[in-house]
């Protein structure tokens, strides 16, 4: 029986020959992640372990991204356990404010995920690094702990749902788009415990910052993972980022799915959730006059320079609605940077929008952009539970960076024009 | 091993923002994250728990993040099993390496109410509704993961290994 790409990657990592769906099996970890709210509980756990320290200094990841710069004591006391712990392990990939971003964007950025690679990272948006052929998933601090101390983790083989794409998506068209039609499809657990699988010549069209948006959002129809096939732009960036050797999988001709999908990228529409669940989605044009106080651009979903450059694009020489608060937030340093060599960030400023240093902040409702009851809302980031941004009677709409640019200028859910 | 408590009930999609809001995980002491567990979708639920005391819900519970704070909480809160029809894949993962009790049983979900006094049998994933006299057969853990649980969770089960 053949293997879906996933379970080629996870057959290798655990030495077997094969694996099949619902196998448990023991594999060897490429990278093991964790942030400031995550690590510390990690740090405590692996301090109960019997063991003499890291399993490989240079294959642990700490990217204190969601509280930082400290937002207050309890966050400081946790980012200085982390940077402690990095200290004290000689932790190689340890990212202080000034050198980093929301992890996952800063990771493949600086090389560190590549394709056939197995990742855990207790975030549950490690899903990212799909986007480039890894295995890549979310898990919780004691997974963390464990790995960060033998090197590998447990895994059941998940099995999988394929999406051939096709087609090539109209101009404002995004791979935010892609993945709120499939979530609306399939709804928030229509790919609970499996891998979902992305296929088909439409793959071609995308960026690899599309892909990294569409494999980040795969935790939000409840997959294990979402993974691409490595074509030639996958290269070109790893050229670009990664000095590490990589080995490519391939998805067998006669590899089992459970479900398959077709998605025409010609026929979508630019998309938005509505509160309060990511599968409640419509398109922007049914959506009527929905007033927005907060428009969001950032996040690990759409932080990335190409979401900058098109927020940039439709605010050029506009300025958002008088009282509307628009809050632009690069996901890295190299990102920020590039928006200031580009004239991203004079844009943005003139536009009236505020621009942050890179946070996972408002996303989860950390700080930075907390919404009052009552308030509205419309964010590049992926979640839009009950109380995610803030009060309880607070809305978040999820939408691409262009369908946020353009509600920031006109003040209710809108797409730019064609 | 069997635990009996009174059921708080809920429904589908209860996802790890409502268990525990990230406005509280600027801590990591279970005490302190008990103390507003499922704070934003029922502010009564710390008030009324009491040691024992079980959840029960419809589909994919424990969906979003993979904040560990949130099977923490529910198990510092003193519940002593989570019963619900499907469970968001990375809670299920962490409520057994730390420890909480779960179970995937539909048809349970389905008839236990609010209120009902349920025991469960670990050891033959056999649940009962002590109210109406209902018995159901949850989805007993796989052996590897009985391992675990039997170890007292993921760390210990390493440190035997």
């Amino acid at each position: 029986m053949g293997m879906t790409m996933t379970q080629k990657i996870l057959a290798a990592a655990a030495g077997l020959e094969s694996v099949e769906a619902g196998q448990l099996i023991q594999a060897k970890l490429s990278l093991v992640l964790g942030n400031d709210i995550t690590s510390p509980v990690a740090i405590k756990e692996m301090e109960k372990m019997k063991t003499e320290g890291v399993f490989d200094k240079d294959k642990i990841a700490l990217v204190p991204d969601h509280f930082v710069p400290n937002k207050d004591i309890k966050s400081a006391e946790h980012c200085k356990c982390v940077r402690e712990f990095a200290k004290k392990h000689e932790i190689s990939n340890y990212f202080e404010v000034g050198e980093m971003g929301i992890e996952h964007a800063l990771l493949p950025e600086k090389g560190l995920t590549v394709p056939g690679d197995v990742i855990i990272g207790a975030d549950s948006h490690t899903c990212t690094y799909g986007a480039l052929g890894a295995f890549s998933t979310g898990v919780g601090s004691t997974d963390m702990a464990a790995g960060m101390a033998t090197g590998e983790a447990w895994f059941k083989v998940p099995a999988a749902i394929r999406f051939n794409l096709t087609g090539k998506p109209a101009k404002w068209v995004s791979g935010k788009d892609i993945i709120l039609h499939i979530i609306g499809m399939i709804g928030v657990d229509g790919a609970l415990y499996k891998s979902m699988e992305f296929t088909g010549d439409g793959i071609a069209e995308l960026s690899m910052d599309d892909r990294f948006t569409i494999a980040n959002m795969a935790i939000e129809a409840g997959g294990k993972n979402g993974i691409f096939p490595v074509d030639d732009k996958t290269k070109a960036y790893l050229a670009e980022h990664a000095s590490r050797e990589y080995k490519i999988f391939e998805a067998d001709a006669d590899a089992v799915y459970d479900e398959e999908y077709t998605i025409e990228l010609d026929k979508l529409k630019p998309t938005v959730a509505y509160p309060h669940l990511p599968e409640n989605t419509h398109t922007v044009d049914e959506a009527g006059d929905i007033n927005v106080d907060q428009v969001v651009i950032g996040s690990c979903t759409n932080g990335r320079i190409e979401d900058m450059r098109i927020a940039a694009e439709i605010l050029k020489g506009k300025h958002i609605k008088a009282g509307m608060r628009c809050i632009v937030i690069p996901a890295t340093q190299a990102v920020y940077m590039e928006c200031l060599e580009k004239g991203y960030l004079k844009t943005f400023i003139e536009a009236g929008c505020v621009v942050s240093t890179p946070t996972c902040g408002p996303c989860l409702g950390g700080y930075m952009g907390i919404l009052a009851e009552g308030e509205r809302c419309l964010s590049t980031t992926n979640r839009n539970f009950v109380g995610r941004m803030g009060h309880v009677k607070s809305e978040i709409y999820l939408a691409s960076p262009a369908v946020a640019a353009a509600t920031a200028i006109n003040g209710y859910i809108s797409a730019p024009e064609a | 091993m069997k635990a009996q408590g009174s059921v708080f009930r809920f429904g589908d999609n209860i996802d790890t923002d409502v268990i525990i809001p990230a406005r509280y995980l600027n801590s990591s002491d279970p005490a302190e994250l008990a103390q507003h567990c499922m704070e934003d979708i029922d502010t009564e639920f710390v008030k009324k728990v009491k040691q024992g005391d079980m959840i029960v819900a419809d589909k994919n519970f424990g969906c979003g993040s993979s904040r560990e704070h949130a099977p923490i909480a529910i198990k510092a809160a003193g519940v002593s099993c989570v019963i619900a029809k499907t469970f968001a894949r990375i809670f299920y993962r962490n409520a057994i390496n730390i420890g909480l009790p779960i179970m995937e049983c539909p048809e349970a979900a389905d008839a236990i109410s609010a209120g009902d006094t349920v025991t469960v049998d670990f050891d033959s994933g056999i649940i009962t509704d002590e109210t109406t006299g209902q018995s159901f057969k949850g989805q007993p853990f796989p052996p590897f993961m009985q391992e675990l649980i039997a170890a007292g969770g993921l760390v210990n089960y390493i440190n035997k290994k």
